[in-house]
């Protein structure tokens, strides 16, 4: 591709973890100047090949090389002052101390044994200019906006004359703006002969911004594309291995009859306003928008999450707006939430019991409960969603796919009227994508109205009949599924 | 004798399902039985078995309490004063006032309880840390404990109150023993087999994802702060009984020994793990302890100190069975 030598090599890299081998001998070359995509499903193997690159963790065979010389990082410190830097999805910021302090927080430069307070904020000044970023170093972290905080994580890496950047998940929390800004500062450094590795779920932001894809299946490389500009299927098919005949099931008619109704919807906080929007029974209606966007904020002031300043929710026309989530849920209006991790399953109770949460009053007889009654209400939607696992087995052991049936099942108990999913495939794998995708439809077959979020373009493309566009807080407009595609949907999103 | 076994099997019943992670302070019980057993000649006995019973009751009741509120994630250090200020209220009504025990008991524990109230709704309603909330009730009922007399004991309780810790019925329970015993069982049934009790559960796990799932965590909250106070202020009724007095400087540092109890019982101080069958065994472990070490003559500094080891080995072993899992 290029003549000039890599500044990273791996040859024949292995990792074992006792007996299991997580990491089969992989290749790879990094050379100056471009942005490589390291792309595959959870568990391929992704992040143990960039933790070792990054000195985190060793591995079990094969050599590295960097700038033509051996190279075995003994911790991440090492690789650092190699070169390496690694900048984590989530954000390992201290929010009450200043950027500056951020930035050299463990190597403070020091003069004659006090902290030299001026060289450091003229270097941490130095590091923020050259990534454009216009904030005083002295600045508290705290209130940064994720996507400047994200440039802080970078610069921090930069004063360290890294040579190569991991990125992993980048975008994961930013906005459409600050991905933008990312990414100009992203082609500022490939300018400068900075090597980049790009780890991300977002395949279309992969194709705008990658010279090379790599696709990892299993612990091992399958497949290299010289160029960004790959069909996302293909992307896909080399991920999980197989050809995808059908990722999305056909939607239902819906039917005629409204099911429910938001008139004028506003928050105190200014995050939406003014949203008016009818879903039908039997249809699955789509909300897209960048991040950011209030659709998040919408859905669970819907779902009584979160508070209502103006407007109304109609469920048959009778107002039904909700104060609380248990005022929501007593209309059969539920929410499968954004963060599943944080906010559907308890992680270290078991699946029985996080489905028996929110159906105590089904199965209690007069208040009265035990856990062999959960146990037995619960084996039956485990059955019914073909949840992966015995309801005995603590919900974190699951994989994300198996959480979300989890939390599905848990309202689905309830035989609810309208459902709200938020990100309902956030963190999931692309190959287990498509059965939750026919839980959603099923859903609608059976008369639910159904709402869903996302911020995956295509999904929201493929599940919904018809699909309400926000920005900033505003609804943009509602399209037609006829009328719906990714140009006509950005257009309204970054209006 | 007969009656004795019975009873126990009884109690065994009903604690035993409710032992889920609570084996390993099982096995440190017994352990620590039979090595009594074999190192002491006064130990295994019943009327020492009973002694153990009495000295536990204080403890036990508070225990209970303490265990619903670590239960749901919070903490509740006012448990102690509470406790003070019931007995005070108590001996203010009867003795001063003039207030049949009938009545003043009731007042007693309502005062206790309405610490509870004011606990939970700064927790639910003004966001203070438990730890806070608590902190500052711990204080203000400690200094109203202390104004009702001006930090003076109150003597002078009808006698039969007395008898009520002294006198074995059936040769087996004074009825301050069943005061606790009744605790235990209604305790554990609720947080077993009660709707309002496996909800405790789902908040302490995660309070978002129940609050999500329909549950009043509030309400939730508010109630389990104000029957944590009522336990308070009831295991005063019962050290008022067995000391036939009371003064406003009782209960201080309870508050720790409870959290010890239910920490050793192998509730979990994050909250959503645990519960009352653990406490029970936790509590019966100090009581032992004691106990068994009063039996051998060790003086209470040391004894402090071996409590003190005993709940680091506690919860290291959870901790380290947890990770091996």
């Amino acid at each position: 591709m290029t003549n000039r030598s890599p500044i990273l090599s791996l040859r024949g890299i292995q990792k074992s973890y006792g007996p299991v081998k997580v990491l089969h001998g992989v290749d790879l070359d990094i050379y100056p100047g471009e942005v490589v995509a390291l792309l595959g499903e959870n568990g391929a193997g992704k992040s143990t090949l960039s933790n070792i690159i990054s000195g985190t963790v060793q591995p079990s065979a094969g050599e590295m090389a960097w700038l033509g010389k051996p190279y075995s990082p003994a911790d991440p410190r090492a690789a650092m002052d190699e070169g390496v830097g690694m900048i984590h999805q989530e954000l390992k910021l201290l929010p009450k101390l200043s950027i500056a302090e951020n930035v050299f927080v463990g190597r403070y430069p020091m003069k004659s044994g006090r902290l030299d307070r001026g060289a450091m904020e003229e270097r941490a000044r130095a590091g923020l200019q050259r990534l454009g970023l216009d904030v005083s170093p002295d600045r508290l972290v705290e209130g940064l906006s994720t996507g400047r905080q994200q440039l802080i994580e970078i610069a921090k890496a930069l004063t360290l004359n890294a040579r190569l950047l991991i990125l992993d998940e980048p975008t994961a929390a930013l906005g459409g703006e600050e991905t933008q800004a990312l990414f100009r500062q992203i082609e500022r450094l490939k300018s400068e002969g900075v090597g980049i590795i790009y780890i991300s779920h977002r395949l279309e932001e992969i194709r705008q911004i990658t010279d090379r894809i790599v696709v990892m299946r299993d612990g091992a490389k399958v497949q290299e594309f010289g160029t960004g500009d790959v069909p996302i299927r293909t992307i896909v098919e080399a991920m999980v291995g197989r050809s995808l005949e059908r990722m999305f099931p056909t939607l239902p008619v819906p039917t005629d009859e409204v099911t429910l109704e938001v008139r004028g919807l506003s928050s105190p906080s200014k995050s939406f306003s003014d949203i008016n929007f009818s879903v039908r029974r039997g249809e699955v209606f789509g909300i897209a928008g960048l991040m950011g966007a209030g659709r998040t904020e919408l859905v669970r002031a819907i779902t009584g999450a979160d508070p209502i300043s103006s407007g109304d929710v109609l469920l048959h026309g009778k107002p039904v707006t909700p104060r609380s989530p248990i005022d929501a849920i007593r209309n059969g209006i539920v929410l499968v939430p954004e963060d599943r991790k944080l906010q559907g399953v308890v992680l270290d109770h078991s699946i029985a019991e996080n489905i028996g949460y929110a159906n105590l009053g089904e199965i209690s007889r007069n208040g009265w409960v035990s856990s062999r009654r959960i146990r037995e209400f619960a084996e039956d939607y485990i059955k019914r969603f073909g949840v992966k696992g015995r309801g005995g087995q603590n919900a974190g052991e699951l994989s994300g796919g198996n959480q979300q049936k989890v939390v599905l099942a848990k309202w689905l108990a309830r035989k609810p009227q309208v459902v709200v999913l938020d990100e309902p495939t956030r963190g999931i794998d692309v190959g287990a994508r498509s059965s939750i995708y026919d839980l959603i439809v099923d859903l609608a077959r059976v008369g639910v109205a159904v709402i869903v979020v996302s911020s995956d373009l295509e999904e929201v493309l493929g599940v919904s009949s018809r699909i309400m566009v926000m920005a900033q807080g505003k609804q943009a407009g509602i399209l037609n599924r006829e009328d719906a595609n990714d140009v006509s949907v950005m257009e309204l999103a970054t209006i | 004798m007969v009656a004795d076994v019975k009873e126990r099997q009884g109690f065994a019943g009903i604690v035993l399902p409710s032992l889920r992670g609570a084996t390993g302070p099982l096995i440190g019980l017994i352990v620590l039985c039979l090595f009594l057993t074999f190192a002491t000649d006064k130990f295994l006995s019943v009327r020492n078995f009973l002694n153990v019973l009495d000295q536990i009751t204080v403890l036990g009741v508070m225990a209970v309490g303490m265990t619903m509120v670590i239960l749901i994630g919070g903490i509740d250090l006012a448990v102690g004063s509470v406790m003070a200020l019931a007995m005070m209220v108590l001996g203010y009504l009867n003795v001063v006032a003039g207030v049949p025990m009938a009545l003043a008991i009731p007042l007693a524990l309502a005062a206790a309880a309405l610490n509870g109230l004011i606990a939970g709704l700064l927790i639910t309603r003004f966001n203070v840390p438990a730890f806070i909330a608590t902190l500052a009730m711990m204080s203000i009922t400690r200094g109203l404990a202390n104004m009702i007399t001006d930090g003076q004991q109150i003597i002078g309780f009808p006698a039969w109150f007395n008898m009520m810790a002294i006198v074995r019925f059936g040769g087996f329970l004074t009825l301050t023993v069943a005061v606790m015993i009744v605790v235990f069982i209604v305790g554990l049934l609720y947080q077993r087999y009660r709707h309002g009790g496996r909800v405790l559960y789902a908040i302490g796990g995660n309070a978002e994802v129940a609050r999500l799932a329909g549950i009043n965590v509030q309400r939730a909250t508010v109630l389990v702060y104000v029957v944590c106070s009522f336990l308070a202020g009831l295991s005063g009724m019962v050290l008022a009984a067995r000391l036939d007095s009371v003064q406003p400087s009782s209960g201080v540092s309870y508050e720790l020994d409870a959290i010890a109890a239910v920490v050793i019982g192998g509730t979990s101080l994050s909250g959503g793990t645990g519960g009352i069958g653990g406490t029970i065994i936790g509590v019966l472990i100090i009581g032992v302890l004691r106990n068994g070490l009063n039996l051998l003559s060790v003086s209470p500094f040391m004894q402090q100190v071996i409590i003190g080891a005993v709940i680091v080995l506690a919860v290291t072993a959870e901790t380290y069975r947890k990770r091996k899992s």
